[in-house]
């Protein structure tokens, strides 16, 4: 009993169980035909906004007014370059998720060098950046769609033991941001920093490098995702990014990680990411649209909200 | 000059206020009179501050009756207050600094509105500045963020003093001219004269002793909460003021050790304005002075200078002990066990992983140590009470290898059996060669110091040692005099 | 005539100046930009984003943001393509009832505490979802009114220029010289001491989103009235346009310091930039990041120019 009150006091029980109540709900209209597959289908796109949505759940712990905008544009970036240093050559498979890292690398360190420097909130600083970002994928994409090597195009699009690859490598990054945030000292940190930074820099924590760090990570997760998603849809496409910069954001709140900051969630991450992918299917097995699909992600994002409630005075 | 016939603008009888185990007014009972000035006098938390918030309806006494011309006020509030006429300023901004002066004294005046309010509020604004700073040079159109600090107190006074449908008849001025230089002091006296000759009514707070004796009618003396003398400004000298002030001497505080540190290595050391500071070796060194007068901003200036923001320290320097907990302290998400052992992680990690084990280990050592009462130490740190946390707070600094501790003030508003406990370990700390820079607001904490620094005005005013401390040196050199 | 003192005119400068600088160079690249029907068409567009600048301005007077301009825009858009037309009442009550959504926002967000940017990013759903559903296809068309305001061709001056002359007035009339812009910006500058003078601030915040929501709709109105028809999507830059407006016309995030001028000068340079970059024949792959580049450069001066505006203070 008392371990039943304890797991519903887990914020992110509630993504779970609104994934699971919409993937029952789903099969029981398909008649159970589509179990595997729909499941499949699931772990797959939920996989992306996994991995940005972890990065920006670090970003978010920082504390309010953390945000990073710029997500879409690393994505979309890293996915054009490193596909194009590849040329579909299945020995340049590691060297290209090499340049993807440091792509993500020098993203996260503009965005930091534009809030440091100009002293402008995070939200304009990496949107500017982005805006940058963006102008460089355009221009090295240059309409041309280079294919990924086979190999990482075979790996993307199948599934060991029944698993999608993607799923696995996002529960590798899962875990590894989990051992990070809940082990390490610097996991400690971020989530000072979230609660209070002027107590956090008392305190003796390095709060200008701890936030560096940060937005590095957040950028290196987009890239990575950027990287994998090119390869799994077969090539980069310049709008590739664009569902998520709200995705991202969206996953991190309904996985119940607090916007006020201090306070992260790797498992809700996965429960709102599936979560999010199961209720346009369902719509589509309903024969419902995009439209009602969008009403209702906006209205849960502010239930959310709503519920959790703003527990610091002067968060935005 | 005082017409006892006529009835008291305000009247507080017997109010009692307190916050948590503090009491903040005990009792105190002060009636203003019309055509009067009263000067009000005390050290910190004598309860100055809190007795002004009861007249401006800031704040509503838990025990005590208000009254207003004669008549009990019983719904009385920040609006009751402004329609009767009562203003305050107060020593931090209460203007919008992206406002103009005249568009600030629109929101200040409600009944300034309609169709060319601006014109209006500019005169009502202009006007008082003309009575009250001759020759001040504001115009109504400047945004009030491109004035000087001075400019803005003056701006601040002035519509304190400004009249737009409500006149003003009484005007609390706390700290009126900490950022007014002498001429322009001498002015805004002038007009509390002038204010107070026409039949108006003024609480002057001030640490500048001359600025009370020369302006004020009456001089009430205030000290942990009451008030200890309430007489004629002509009966009162500096010094008789001064001792007035520290009259109810609490003979607990026994100097611990009187030792000699001018042999220890200096540890610590700043120059900035007024004398310079340095802190040895094991030595407990007090910051003093009136709340507010820059001992804050020299600890953030210690600590900063002294850590980084980009890079972890393997050895800190310094460690800190909030005084504002909630502001710079307590991690309030966290348990107890992670609020105390966050500035050691170090010490606690291996390959930059948290070993849980020792932390316990760690913790429990300290629990035992300190006597955190609680009976587990993953327990939210807000289920504690105050003097709890601010326990976990020194169990956190002193848990650190940094050898000199900056302490803010920490034990404001703590009950006296942990005061005792936390006194204690400071005393065996430093013996054990740790140096303490300690800022206190209460006299007794300072008088343990072994070295203290008096701050007036954002710098060192003096410096006292060994059996110099005390508190008439304190009190008098907190306080500026004219003769000094 | 207005009197300003000296830092809102030298925060006004520098937006101003900036433009002034941009359209030199367009019409020195492009000589036949320099008449009637040229400038016309060089601002025609920002007109819209001028209205949603001005929106977003209401709300970063409050210290928020509205990450949901965008959408809202475009929802906007979709309902005067086919309810104002077809229904011009029922549109009307919509469009009512939307400027009523956007005060109940500001009333939530202050109530409860809320962040105001998870807020707009879930509204940013709701709007995107109610515009696909209106218009699944791009598709419907301007009212003939609306159409006929937009190109309506004045003597001497451009209906673009009129336009934005009167968007900058009107606003600057609220935002300055009405008490409730006095307020509002009061909220944003120093809250505690408004309420402490006994003003509601939930009011003032309910005010200010609402008076954002009334322009964000004549922003959406104005859109069709330029493209003859809309679609789900047409607006989705705004919601980064109306901020860099706001912020390239000398306003800034917290603080109330805001500029009804300032951000319809901003509105005007954003729409100017893209024409400009295109007319110096840079690659239209470069053009988004021009602008990003442009944003941290203005916002690099102004950090200067702070500097040492601080440094003259410094006293």
């Amino acid at each position: 009993m008392n371990a039943l009150v304890r797991l519903f006091s887990r914020p992110w029980i509630w993504s779970w169980g609104a994934a699971f109540v919409i993937w029952f709900a789903t099969i029981m209209v398909t008649g159970g035909a589509s179990t595997l597959g729909l499941t499949q289908a699931a772990l797959t796109f939920a996989a992306f906004s996994i991995i940005v949505g972890l990065g920006q759940m670090f970003v978010i712990t920082l504390g309010p007014g953390n945000i990073d905008l710029s997500v879409p544009a690393t994505m979309t970036l890293a996915g054009t370059v490193a596909l194009k240093f590849m040329n579909v050559e299945n020995g340049m498979i590691l060297p290209g998720l090499a340049v993807a890292v440091l792509i993500g690398v020098a993203v996260g360190i503009g965005n930091y060098a534009l809030i440091k420097a100009l002293r402008i909130p995070p939200i304009i600083a990496t949107l500017s950046m982005s805006f940058i970002v963006q102008s460089a994928a355009i221009w090295t994409n240059r309409g041309l769609r280079i294919k990924p090597p086979s190999f990482l195009a075979d790996f993307t699009t199948s599934a060991t033991l029944g698993v999608p690859n993607l799923a696995l490598v996002a529960l590798a990054l899962s875990l590894l941001s989990w051992l990070v945030l809940e082990k390490t000292v610097y996991g400690r940190w971020i989530s000072a920093i979230g609660q209070s930074m002027p107590a956090a820099r008392m305190a003796g924590i390095p709060v200008d490098g701890v936030r560096f760090i940060t937005y590095v990570f957040c950028a290196v997760l987009a890239a990575l995702a950027g990287y994998l998603l090119a390869c799994f849809s077969g090539g980069a496409a310049l709008n590739m990014g664009s569902e998520y910069l709200l995705m991202s954001i969206a996953v991190v709140v309904i996985g119940g990680t607090a916007v006020a900051g201090g306070d992260s969630n790797v498992p809700g991450i996965w429960g709102a990411s599936l979560f999010m992918f199961l209720v346009v299917s369902m719509l589509n097995t309903y024969g419902l649209g995009a439209g009602i699909r969008l009403i209702m992600t906006g209205l849960i994002i502010i239930s959310v909200i709503l519920l959790a409630g703003g527990r610091k005075p002067g968060a935005r | 000059m005082m017409v006892h016939s006529r009835k008291a603008v305000i009247e507080v009888a017997d109010a009692r206020v307190s916050f948590g185990a503090v009491k903040a007014l005990d009792g105190a009972t002060l009636a203003i009179m019309p055509g009067e000035c009263v000067g009000l006098v005390g050290h910190n938390g004598a309860g100055k501050s809190t007795i002004v918030s009861v007249i401006n309806g800031g704040l509503t006494p838990h025990e005590g009756t208000l009254s207003g011309d004669g008549e009990p006020l019983a719904r009385y509030g920040v609006n009751a207050a402004r329609a009767m006429g009562v203003r305050c300023v107060f020593q931090e901004l209460s203007l919008c600094p992206n406002l103009t002066v005249a568009e600030n004294t629109r929101l200040m005046h409600r009944r300034i509105g309609g169709f060319g309010w601006r014109s209006r509020a500019c005169a009502v604004i202009e006007e008082s500045l003309d009575a009250v700073f001759p020759g001040h040079r504001i115009a109504g159109d400047r945004t009030v963020g491109e004035l000087s600090i001075a400019e803005r107190q003056m701006v601040e006074i002035a519509m304190a003093f400004s009249d737009a449908g409500v006149a003003p008849r009484l005007v609390i001025l706390d700290e009126p001219t900490s950022s007014l230089d002498a001429s322009l002091a001498e002015q805004m006296l002038a007009h509390v004269r002038r204010f107070v000759a026409a039949g108006g009514a003024v609480i002057l707070i001030s640490h500048i002793l001359g600025e009370i004796l020369s302006t004020a009618d009456r001089i009430v003396v205030m000290k942990d909460g009451r008030i200890v003398a309430d007489r004629p400004a002509d009966a009162f000298s500096e010094n008789s003021l001064v001792e007035t002030m520290g009259s109810v001497v609490r003979q607990e505080g026994a100097r611990g050790r009187s030792q000699d540190f001018s042999g220890a290595p200096p540890v610590l050391e700043w120059t900035g304005g007024g004398l310079p500071f340095r802190a040895r070796r094991g030595e407990v060194v007090g910051l003093a002075g009136l709340a507010g007068h820059g001992q804050t901003a020299m600890l953030m200036r210690l600590h900063a200078a002294n850590s980084s923001d980009w890079l972890p320290r393997r050895d800190p320097a310094v460690t800190f002990v909030a005084g504002d907990r909630r502001l710079n302290g307590v991690f309030e998400l966290w348990s107890i066990l992670r609020n105390f052992s966050i500035a050691s992680l170090g010490d606690l990690s291996r390959l930059g992983l948290v070993r849980s084990d020792r932390e316990g280990v760690r913790g429990a050592d300290w629990r035992k140590r300190i006597e955190i009462r609680t009976p587990d130490m993953e327990n939210r740190i807000l289920s504690l009470s105050g003097g709890n946390q601010q326990k976990v707070l020194f169990a956190r600094a002193l848990a650190t290898r940094a050898p000199v501790v900056l302490m803010d003030d920490p034990m404001r508003g703590v009950d006296v059996g942990t005061k005792q406990e936390v006194y204690e370990i400071v005393r065996q700390e430093a013996a054990g060669g740790r140096t303490f820079v300690w800022y206190s607001t209460e006299m007794e904490e300072v008088c343990l110091c072994d070295r203290v620094y008096v701050f007036r005005e954002g710098a060192i005013v003096a410096e006292l040692a060994g059996d110099a401390v005390s508190e008439d040196n304190i009190l008098a050199a907190s306080f500026e005099r004219g003769a000094a | 005539m207005i009197r300003r003192s000296p830092a809102d005119f030298i925060r006004l400068l520098i937006p101003a100046l900036s433009l002034a600088v941009l359209l030199a160079a367009v019409f020195w690249l492009q000589p036949r930009a320099m008449s009637y029907v040229g400038i016309n068409l060089l601002f025609n567009l920002a007109v819209p984003i001028a209205l949603a600048t001005v929106a977003q301005m209401f709300i970063m007077a409050v210290n928020d943001l509205d990450l949901s301009m965008g959408t809202f825009v475009s929802f906007v858009a979709c309902v005067t393509a086919t309810f104002l037309r077809d229904a011009p009442l029922v549109g009307v009550v919509i469009l009512a009832g939307s400027v009523l959504v956007y005060a109940a926002l500001g009333v939530v967000i202050h109530l409860r505490n809320l962040p105001s940017i998870v807020v707009t990013l879930g509204m940013s759903f709701v709007w995107a979802g109610l515009a696909v559903l209106l218009l699944p296809a791009p598709g419907g068309q301007a009212p003939d009114w609306v159409r006929a305001l937009m190109t309506m061709k004045p003597p001497l001056v451009p209906i673009a220029i009129v336009a934005a002359v009167v968007i900058a007035v009107v606003a600057h009339v609220i935002v300055m010289r009405l008490s409730l812009g006095v307020l509002i910006r009061g909220v944003g500058g120093n809250e505690r001491s408004v309420e402490r003078a006994g003003w509601s601030i939930v009011a003032a915040r309910a005010a200010a989103y609402g008076l954002a929501g009334l322009f964000a709709v004549l922003a959406g109105i104005a859109l069709v009235g330029l493209t003859t028809s809309a679609d789900a999507n047409i607006a989705l830059r705004y919601t980064l346009l109306s901020i860099a407006g706001v912020i390239l016309g000398g306003g800034e995030f917290i603080g109330g310091r805001i500029s009804p001028v300032g951000a319809v000068i901003g509105a005007l340079t954003l729409t100017l930039a893209g024409s400009f970059l295109s007319f110096l024949r840079i690659s239209p792959d470069w053009q988004i990041g021009a602008q990003g580049a442009i944003l941290i450069l203005v916002l690099a001066l102004r950090l200067v120019f702070n500097r040492v505006e601080k440094r003259g203070h410094g006293r």
